[in-house]
């Protein structure tokens, strides 16, 4: 016997519907930009704080063991991804471009380490974004 | 010249986790006592972790 489905409005699938607000646009975009700061905006001070230090030594750090910062390319995938990686990290990244931060060739297992932490810091600060959004539309404290 | 950061593997990890474990703590809970605790457990998974990949590593090559 057929099964036979039938459509009521409570059968609905239902898409829960966020109200882009001017915070839950400029949260994350503020945050991707300056690490920490999607959630300074929103007055959560410790955790902006806190964010920001971990970005921003992470890279740091990176550049200090002359990791490699990717530009746009492409070449092989993992070059590429690492160029996405990189990008996350909003302004450091930018200032990285201009200044010419960091190593041009991956030669030791020092700099392997620096290029995967730039990489890694860009991928956590996409992380505290998308917090500092969930924040911004109240699915977060 | 600029002398390069030289850390070992085991400090670059080690740091590589309480960054990591940071973000994580604050992205993944609520409330700040469930960040403390969720970071301090990645830290702690990390650690462990490194620790018994280096010697399952040590145990292949012997």
């Amino acid at each position: 016997m057929a099964k036979t489905e039938t459509s009521t409005p409570d059968a609905q699938p239902q898409t829960a519907s966020v109200p882009l607000t001017p915070i839950a646009a400029l949260a994350p975009a503020i945050g991707w930009l300056i690490p920490g700061a999607g959630h300074l905006i929103q007055k959560r001070w410790t955790r902006g704080l806190l964010l920001m230090f971990a970005v921003v030594a992470m890279f740091a750090f990176g550049l200090a063991m002359e990791g490699k910062v990717y530009k746009p390319n492409t070449g092989d995938l993992l070059d590429i991804l690492g160029f996405i990686g990189d990008l996350g990290s909003g302004a450091l990244y930018i200032l990285g471009r201009i200044f010419e931060w960091g190593g041009t060739n991956i030669t030791t297992a020092n700099a392997d380490y620096g290029t995967k932490y730039i990489v890694v810091a860009g991928l956590l600060n996409i992380m505290a974004a998308v917090d500092a959004y969930h924040i911004a539309i109240g699915k977060k404290q | 010249m600029i002398l390069a950061l030289q850390l070992s593997h085991f400090s670059a990890a080690a740091l590589f986790a309480l960054f990591f474990s940071i973000v994580f703590g604050i992205t993944q809970r609520n409330s700040p006592n469930e960040m403390l605790r969720y970071g301090a457990y990645c830290f702690a998974v990390a650690m462990v972790g490194m620790f018994v990949a280096g010697w399952v590593m040590w145990m292949l090559h012997h």
